[in-house]
């Protein structure tokens, strides 16, 4: 009887699957979210979801949405695993009214799923400074946008730095820098870009692996102790951060030459190791803290009504604030495309037009209540990067805070745009593509 | 009363051999075969093809690589996932270094180089059993994910490692790559796993299968009896590696589209197609599909029902989701040690006799 009962219930299950519930009495724009609240790498992807979440839950809030129009976001839990990516993907994509406008996947794994399968959909994704770096590629890729700035990018700001930082990119010769990378798509993103720059330059380049998830690094370190390179930058992401700065920190190597790139540079990576991650340098592309007025609209429009995603005082925090950005060049992009097109029932495909009409000034900024916290981006029917620029913030363990330590640095344009040129091509040959023509 | 074979007589060899011998069976899997083939194909959407259909289908397929191997000649394997890896590359290193080579002949051809991995990472088996061979093919897993990450050949020297399948056509109609339609696809995936399926089952009651069950049972005694076992065990790794094999290239090239090598083939990979043979059933063809649908649907399942019907957030419907799996994994386990293919079985004995058991 037992299984009787066993069979009926797992009947009942199976006839419950997915009814998606149609009831639409006014239009709103569906942005889902593949978030990671949980597995290896939620310590990062929890602020990142709460920022992208609360800036768009403040807009409905504040002004009724974008245009006047509701937003409706939905998350979908991935654990930062490409194959339950792709059933958030298949599953959003659909839903009611206006389906899916805009995917920000946050993983290189699933947003390289996406990028053939987006296309096909004609649903933009907007892979802010991950994912596929040739994407900045419009002409491949018109549904990918990679902006404000990629890996390559980054890349090369970063020996621009230690070239300035050493006295000039001629005395970077026979120096010995190491990239700790995170032994995956991710991770290997930079290689062929410090390759060419080391070539370029003449200094050294010493790679070294480290495995998902990246608890286990004491080989490395030895090794980094043992050929004392003169700078190390590191890709990490999740739990492998801060491994990472801690086992530097124990190697007594100097933190003030160790830079990560912007998703190891957030508050999470850097406090486990204490006072000894001081001076510990990242990349970013955006300001850390909550001071700007932006923030008191989310504490007054969010938080005091208890709607808040996370912890009240873990706003302003670097990967909230990420996600806060992101979810501002995203509704920018909606705004536009509404705009655009005159219309108040935008479509995927007309928001796609809206991200490539993007142009995000210090002005607008302003009035978004964001001054000075990123530059501004504009971005092009060729160019789906835009400014590409990149500045390096460093920690200070006594204030427990991040701050800029230089400007923003243009990427080494000519090395870096050869490779997506190469690259880009490469993928259109091999899937058939034929670039289209920008005018 | 539904499962009752009375009156139904054989009356040559061939029907006393039947894979299916009750007129029933018979009914019921042609009818699920006829809906399967002629009627989902109508209805199906990207959904049910990406997220539902084509994912139970690839794990069955790999669930009976797998059960060749442990199942039926008991040597336990935890080096599935690097075997698919073997399957996917080979696959894409056919697709891409020969564009104009059939496709299904490219599958084909992958499973034949997963098999000849496959007898290489079997060779031990000859000497260590048990743990000390899981251990074994646990190594060809770590060893064979490390080499396609780390030699650029395998990836076609990608800057980041990765992956992607090249749109290919099958009998003029796209199965892989975005603009593949999710019919095909998914009739694709369906006709490979039917065929092979079928294969199996006559494998396993034939000759060598035999041969692998009685190595399984006690191996002293089968080579007492004329079985050699290096010719058993080396045959059931190529068998399952080439299922394996397969399964990677469908997994690749038809579900996932692309793939690095260190997510998409890790040591997960192993114990979830493990986990789909002992909740399945140990030697049991139909176990390899139903543990599949399991692992597969009951998560999705869940979670539809947690976040889409009873709003819970989506990190928490996740944590409930993990701990609820698990307690129905240990739930099935100590109900039916067996699996659900006995479970199955169980059900038809009762269905025999309904209603009047005495």
């Amino acid at each position: 009887m037992k299984l009787k009962l066993l069979t009926k219930a797992l009947a009942v299950a199976a006839v419950a699957m997915p009814l998606t519930t149609a009831v639409a009495d006014a239009y709103e724009l569906v942005i889902p979210a593949t978030v990671y609240r949980t597995g290896p790498y939620a310590p990062n992807g929890i602020p990142f979801a709460n920022g992208y979440g609360d800036y768009y839950k403040m807009l409905n809030e504040r002004d009724g949405g974008i245009e006047g129009v509701k937003i409706k976001y939905i998350e979908c839990e991935t654990a930062y695993n490409t194959k339950q990516g792709v059933e958030c993907y298949e599953n959003t994509k659909g839903t009611p009214p206006s389906g899916g406008l805009v995917y920000q996947p946050l993983s290189t794994g699933i947003t390289y799923q996406l990028i053939p399968k987006a296309t096909e959909d004609k649903i933009p994704v907007f892979s802010m400074g991950y994912g596929r770096t040739s994407a900045a590629n419009g002409k491949v890729f018109p549904y990918i946008f990679n902006l404000p700035a990629t890996y390559w990018d980054q890349a090369s700001v970063f020996i621009k730095y230690i070239g300035e930082k050493e006295g000039g990119m001629d005395k970077l010769k026979g120096k010995k820098i190491a990239l700790v990378y995170h032994n995956s798509a991710y991770g290997k993103e930079p290689i062929r870009t410090l390759e060419e720059l080391s070539k370029k330059h003449g200094f050294e380049l010493m790679l070294l692996a480290v495995d998902h998830p990246g608890q286990e690094q004491k080989a490395t370190w030895l090794q980094i102790r043992r050929e004392r390179p003169d700078w190390t930058m590191m890709w990490g992401w999740g739990v492998m951060n801060q491994v990472a700065i801690k086992e530097a920190a124990s190697i007594r190597y100097p933190m003030d030459k160790f830079i990560g790139v912007w998703w190891s540079g957030s508050e999470n990576d850097v406090l486990p190791a204490g006072d000894d991650a001081n001076g510990y340098l990242s990349g970013a592309f955006h300001a850390a803290g909550d001071n700007f007025r932006a923030h008191d609209d989310i504490k007054k429009f969010v938080y005091d009504k208890g709607n808040g995603g996370g912890d009240r005082d873990r706003i302003g925090e670097v990967l909230y604030n990420r996600g806060m950005v992101a979810a501002m060049w995203t509704s920018e992009a909606i705004r536009t495309a509404m705009r655009m097109h005159n219309t108040k029932e935008p479509t995927s495909e007309q928001v796609r037009d809206g991200f490539e009409a993007l142009d995000v000034d210090a002005k607008r900024l302003a009035v978004l209540g964001l001054e000075g916290f990123t530059y501004p981006v504009k971005i092009t029917c060729e160019n789906h990067t835009g400014p590409g620029k990149v500045a390096l913030q460093q920690w200070d363990a006594k204030a427990k805070k991040w701050s800029f330590v230089s400007d923003f640095y243009t990427a080494d344009r000519e090395v870096v745009d050869a490779l997506i040129k190469e690259d880009s091509e490469n993928y259109a040959k091999e899937n058939n593509i034929t670039p289209r023509t920008c005018n | 009363m539904f499962y009752r074979e009375a009156g139904q007589f054989k009356t040559s060899y061939n029907a006393d051999q039947a894979i299916f011998t009750i007129t029933q069976d018979k009914f019921f899997v042609g009818a699920f075969l006829l809906i399967a083939f002629g009627v989902v194909p109508f209805f199906i959407n990207d959904y049910w093809a990406n997220a539902i259909l084509i994912h139970v289908l690839v794990y069955a397929l790999a669930g009976l690589g797998l059960n060749i191997l442990t199942g039926y000649c008991g040597q336990v394997s935890l080096g599935t996932g690097g075997f698919m890896a073997v399957g996917a590359y080979a696959s894409y290193k056919l697709t891409t270094s020969f564009p104009e080579l059939n496709f299904i002949v490219a599958i084909l051809l992958s499973g034949g180089i997963t098999a000849c991995v496959g007898v290489i990472f079997g060779l031990p088996s000859l000497r260590i059993k048990g743990f000390y061979l899981a251990v074994a093919t646990l190594a060809a897993q770590f060893f064979l994910v490390w080499l396609f990450n780390k030699v650029g050949w395998f990836f076609n020297y990608s800057p980041t490692g990765m992956i992607v399948s090249p749109p290919r056509e099958v009998f003029g109609f796209l199965v892989t790559g975005p603009e593949a339609s999710p019919a095909v696809r998914y009739l694709f995936c369906l006709s490979v796993v039917t065929v092979f399926a079928l294969a199996a089952k006559n494998i396993v009651r034939g000759r060598v299968g035999r041969s692998w069950m009685a190595i399984r049972d006690m191996d002293i005694a089968a080579e007492l009896i004329g079985i050699r076992p290096l010719e058993a065990k080396l045959t059931a790794f190529a068998v399952s590696s080439f299922y394996v094999g397969v399964a990677g290239a469908l997994y690749f090239n038809v579900w996932l589209g692309s793939a690095e090598p260190t997510e998409a083939f890790d040591i997960f990979q192993s114990f979830f197609v493990l986990f789909i043979v002992i909740i399945g059933g140990l030697g049991s063809i139909l176990g390899s599909f139903l543990g599949a649908a399991f692992m597969v649907l009951v998560p999705i399942t869940l979670k539809t029902i947690m976040v889409d019907g009873m709003g819970f957030a989506v990190g928490a419907a996740k944590h409930v989701e993990v701990m609820l799996l698990g307690s129905l994994i240990i739930f099935f386990l100590i109900v039916e040690p067996h699996g659900l293919a006995r479970l199955w079985q169980i059900l038809k004995e009762k269905l025999r006799k309904w209603p009047f058991p005495y």
